[in-house]
């Protein structure tokens, strides 16, 4: 009798077990970078897992930087350990090339991928495929303090050019009111002065690489953009803005210490929030400053949601990133957060609601700049590469940070402009010569 | 002109307003987080910042709200706790061979051990995550107790040896006159004469394995990441994150800076252990 029972209890035991694992949800995890956008998108995870009560959400959130070299290792080692990846436009092209993401084909008919911005799309394909579907995009522009330029009879044009920038930084720069002409990004980084940095020098008509992958850092252009970089932010910046990054100046022009910054786009929501900035009401928004062309002289960057071949979970991940990127998302966000929240610089249907351009008052500058920028034509001279603010080649992380450290470095008075440019055409004809793309 | 007596007063106070100068500034980045996370993040980056303000909670709130605490401060608690443990059964013989049973290849031994910390990290991060990867160590707590053994145990070595060498063999060889055996040699007398030594090689191991971030960032995700990775998770290259940075560093600090409290006397009799004979 007791081994009848006993054997009756294991059966149960083992149907019950067969039975949780035959209905077990599909875990998907999902690595994210933290800003505000992703964030609210953790926040409605609860809404998808209703609408697919068989998958189940994980979410591993990172710093960018951190959250790069974690999928970098992962995605090269085929670990497996991601099934969504928040990757930006230079991962796309590049891992895409490489045969690590899936390919974003056979997607839903309700997702209208012609609803995003083509030079979006461009962004993250390699070859005409797709490789990741966005999630917001942005572009840089600049901001100005409108009640300063009205009080000293200034006028801000659509389209400023370096050279206005500097005239009204002149003007402007009072520091011992704490009242900075102009804000800039001086914090090393291919993420973070370097940034800026190739929107100016494209502005001033210079390029990474001339058709023959050879650096130009040598040639005038790049010699008149950073001097001329130098020199506004020593004469007109805040004290120690060669460390002074996106949070930074982020901070300065929220206190009321930056009469401009040119900056990412996304500021702009920052900026004209109240509960976080004192200058809110006065926040006016002009397109990135061009120099001698405006051929790329405003940057293009988006995240994007991936899904990698090392993927054990590929139809639920595939099924996350289109209901994360859709309309549908755009219209839960609005309803739960606000129009304002609607992420960013991906839908043109996003840019044609009224409320929404009420809402964001930097919007219709927004989807300007990202209609300008382009990644396949960035340069004033043609370039063998694509990105705006970046080329996606794999060698040029760890170039640009190099170069990004002697600018700053000339930015903070250890080296010379000249110094700091002929170490960087050496470094950067080094790297490629050691990638190969020539052989001296 | 001074007498002796007064020379004496005056270097006490002298070495006293120093020790507290030292204290201070070690202390200052720690109370600086913990007032940090009860600001505004405007206040959190406010210029000049700001000793007085309006306190809130909102920033512990959003880190309750937003992440599951208790899941990475339970994965810390066992990656350290466990990395301790086994460490320890490791350390413990191997420093009681090297202090009483030298060879003269002994010290060549502890220099190698101790030349294992020379190497960085990220130089052997690919081959690790590889081997973890092919072992399904990759994102586990056991995977994570194997890492932290290894990496602290040339320190916990270190350590034990040089308690151990402060103990007289003598002391030992009357044990084993008396008729010890082996493990009641250890046991018996060897660890309560080492005690506070061994206590303040717990506690270090502890701390470093609590504090440890770039093994636990690369080889974990969603299951076994630690309060390390859960701080990681709240910087942000754009947008203010400081203040909910200071909330979530205070609740991650918060367990071993209490247990390091309770246990400071074992700490500090461990750690001038010998240095008086």
């Amino acid at each position: 009798m007791n081994k009848k029972r006993y054997l009756a209890a294991v059966m149960a035991v083992g149907m019950t077990a067969a039975a949780s694992s035959a209905i077990a949800a599909t875990k998907v995890t999902i690595g994210t970078v933290n800003n505000g956008d992703m964030v609210r998108m953790q926040g409605l995870s609860d809404e998808f897992e209703k609408l697919y009560p068989h998958i189940d959400l994980n979410w591993v959130v990172l710093e960018e930087n951190v959250l790069r070299q974690r999928l970098t290792t992962d995605i090269a080692t085929d670990g497996g350990q991601f099934d969504v990846m928040t990757i930006g436009m230079y991962e796309a092209p590049i891992w895409g090339e490489k045969g690590w993401l899936t390919p974003m084909e056979d997607l839903p008919s309700d997702y209208d991928l012609d609803d995003i911005f083509p030079s979006v799309l461009g962004g993250l394909s390699f070859d005409g495929t797709l490789y990741a579907l966005p999630f917001y995009a942005e572009s840089s522009m600049t901001f100005y303090r409108k009640d300063l330029f009205e009080a000293n009879g200034l006028s801000m044009p659509r389209q400023p050019s370096w050279d206005q920038m500097k005239t009204f930084a002149e003007k402007l720069h009072k520091p011992e009111e704490d009242q900075y002409g102009i804000c800039l990004r001086g914090k090393a980084g291919w993420g973070e002065n370097m940034a800026l940095i190739t929107t100016m020098g494209n502005a001033f008509g210079a390029r990474w690489f001339d058709v023959n992958w050879k650096p130009e850092f040598t040639g005038p252009e790049w010699q008149n953009a950073i001097s001329f970089y130098v020199d506004l932010l020593s004469n007109y910046g805040p004290p120690g803005a060669s460390s002074n990054g996106f949070n930074e100046n982020l901070a300065l022009f929220n206190s009321g210490k930056c009469a401009m910054w040119v900056d990412a786009t996304v500021a702009g929501s920052f900026l004209t929030d109240e509960s976080q900035s004192r200058v809110a009401e006065h926040v006016g928004f002009a397109l990135a400053p061009e120099q001698v062309t405006s051929k790329g002289s405003g940057w293009l960057w988006a995240w994007a949601l991936a899904v990698p071949v090392s993927s054990d979970s590929k139809d639920a991940a595939k099924t996350f990133i289109t209901w994360a990127t859709s309309r549908a998302y755009s219209q839960l966000v609005e309803e739960t957060y606000g129009i304002a929240s609607v992420p960013p610089g991906t839908r043109t249907s996003t840019y044609d609601n009224e409320e929404y351009l009420a809402a964001a008052p930097f919007a219709s500058r927004t989807l300007e700049a990202i209609g300008n920028a382009d990644p396949n034509n960035s340069t004033l001279n043609p370039s063998p590469y694509v990105g705006v603010q970046f080329a996606a080649i794999p060698e040029f992380q760890s170039i640009a940070t190099q170069v990004g450290k002697l600018i700053s470095g000339a930015l903070a008075g250890s080296m010379s402009v000249d110094h700091a440019l002929k170490a960087a055409q050496s470094i950067t004809l080094r790297e490629m010569t050691r990638a190969r793309y020539y052989s001296n | 002109m001074l007498s002796l007596k007064q020379r004496r007063s005056l270097n006490t106070l002298l070495l006293g307003v120093l020790a507290w100068g030292v204290a201070l500034a070690i202390f200052f980045p720690i109370f600086w987080m913990l007032l940090t996370s009860f600001k505004t993040e405007i206040d959190a980056f406010a210029t000049p910042p700001q000793l007085f303000f309006s306190p809130t909670l909102e920033n512990y709130t959003l880190v309750n709200e937003r992440s599951d605490y208790l899941h990475f401060a339970w994965n810390s608690v066992v990656v350290s706790f466990g990395s301790t443990i086994i460490g320890m059964m490791l350390a413990v013989p191997a420093a009681y061979s090297m202090a009483f049973f030298e060879t003269k290849r002994t010290k060549g031994t502890l220099l190698w051990m101790l030349s294992t910390k020379m190497l960085p990290p990220v130089g052997v991060l690919v081959p690790i995550y590889l081997i973890f990867k092919d072992t399904g160590l990759l994102d586990t707590k056991t995977g994570l107790v194997i890492i932290y053994t290894l990496i602290n145990l040339p320190i916990m070595i270190w350590m034990a040896y040089t308690y151990f060498k402060e103990i007289p063999k003598e002391v030992l060889e009357a044990a084993r006159m008396d008729g010890s055996s082996l493990f009641q040699e250890l046991w018996r007398v060897l660890l309560p004469m080492s005690k506070g030594g061994l206590a303040a090689t717990v506690l270090l191991s502890l701390i470093l394995s609590w504090n440890e971030a770039f093994w636990s960032l690369n080889l974990t995700a969603s299951e076994a990441a630690p309060l390390t990775a859960l701080i990681a998770s709240y910087s942000s290259p754009e947008g203010l994150f400081w203040a909910k940075l200071s909330a979530v560093s205070t609740l991650a600090c918060a367990p071993i800076l209490i247990f390091g409290w309770i246990s400071q006397k074992q700490l500090v009799r461990g750690l001038s252990f010998g240095a008086v004979k």
